[in-house]
């Protein structure tokens, strides 16, 4: 049952995030392509669908895996499954938050919890950049394919003016210029 | 207690239409709103809502739409504002979601998508990078990044039971230290 599916798989994807921003993407890459809801080129297409469109990155790719695997009402399901577990916790929380704000076993828990999100997130993030650079699968191949070395030193500019603060949007921009500049001036399949 | 109630709704509405980044973008906006315009909460309650957020599973904006509501307007406050936040970016990416296939299906959206991929890339580098400076460092800290990162991505052990492990590690190291400290 589709809709099950997808209200308890986010529901636990929910559940176990902590953390802003892209805490939530390898929880969400690892359950979304063992179901076959997305591949991971889609991930990273939708990643630049969120960054250019308001709102939280966590609801925007509940929504989306959601549509896309169940129609309007997997929408729903998948939405409100990942948002329960907030809702839920927070009213617990919200009634004794100066006792839990304190509380030794949930700062003991936070040491563990947030150095772990930074791991798996370039763990996550390795697994996008084997997609990004081997499209068709790690091989030698890779190396006498033109793609293969604009992408590289485009990441390597969009990393440099990322660093310098560029703005999201201008950097997913210019890339995507540079991508069809690219593919028309050599006549890329597609 | 109605009228305050929609205008929680209305005020997050706003609030997730308008933050591009989500969660800690969205701070200064519910700051803005909630404290100056508002008046529902005093200044200081909002390092308690970051406090709280950071500290309970699931995405930031959720978790402060619903502290605020709560705190503003109980249950149904929070139902509101938190429905409020999630609403803009459901019927954005629902309409989006239609569309975006076909859309992709043009040579030129391909050809730019092939550049975006390795833009995206580079911005989940700088996230983690940015997530990396505000973590606390540290002996275990950096243990746990290391087993966490390294577990991931050579294993296919269920990331729920890293991440629970990872909050063990965190416990028991947490009151080991803190009895060593006491001798």
């Amino acid at each position: 049952m589709i809709f099950l599916s997808l209200f308890w798989t986010f529901f636990k994807i929910g559940l176990f995030t902590f953390g802003g921003g892209y805490a939530m993407l390898p929880l969400i890459q690892s359950e979304v392509l063992a179901h076959g809801w997305l591949t991971e080129a889609q991930l990273v297409d939708f990643i630049a669908v969120s960054e250019s469109t308001p709102g939280p990155f966590a609801i925007n790719i509940s929504t989306y895996v959601g549509t896309t695997a169940g129609g309007s009402f997997g929408a729903v399901c998948a939405t409100l499954g990942v948002i329960l577990p907030s809702f839920i916790v927070i009213l617990i929380v919200a009634k004794c938050y100066e006792k839990f704000k304190e509380s030794r076993v949930v700062k003991g828990c936070m040491a563990g919890l947030r150095p772990a999100v930074v791991g798996l997130i370039a763990a996550a993030i390795l697994s996008v950049a084997r997609a990004v650079f081997f499209p068709d699968g790690a091989s030698l191949a890779v190396f006498s394919d033109i793609g293969f070395y604009f992408s590289l030193i485009l990441f390597a500019a969009a990393v440099a003016a990322a660093f310098k603060k560029a703005h999201p949007i201008l950097i997913i921009l210019a890339a995507a210029a540079l991508g069809i500049a690219f593919g028309y001036a050599f006549k890329l399949p597609v | 207690m109605f009228k305050k109630r929609l205008s929680l709704f209305w005020t997050f509405f706003k609030i997730g239409a308008f933050t591009f980044g989500g969660g800690y973008a969205m701070i200064p906006l519910i700051r803005r709103e909630i404290v100056e315009t508002r008046g529902w909460m005093k200044d200081e309650d909002i390092l308690d809502i970051i406090a709280i957020s950071e500290s309970t599973p699931g995405p930031i904006a959720v978790n402060s739409a619903t502290f605020v509501g709560w705190r503003v307007g109980g249950v149904a406050g929070a139902a509101c504002a938190t429905l409020g936040v999630v609403l803009p970016s459901f019927i954005i990416i629902s309409l989006i979601a239609l569309i975006l296939e076909q859309f992709q299906a043009l040579r030129a959206v391909r050809y730019a998508f092939y550049g975006i991929r390795a833009g995206v890339l580079a911005l989940l580098v700088k996230a983690v990078w940015t997530m990396y400076s505000k973590c606390p460092k540290g002996m275990v800290s950096y243990v746990v990044m290391l087993l966490s990162f390294l577990v991931a991505a050579l294993t296919k052990v269920n990331l729920l039971f890293i991440i629970a492990g990872c909050a063990a590690i965190g416990l028991i190291s947490s009151l080991v230290f803190r009895k060593g400290a006491e001798k």
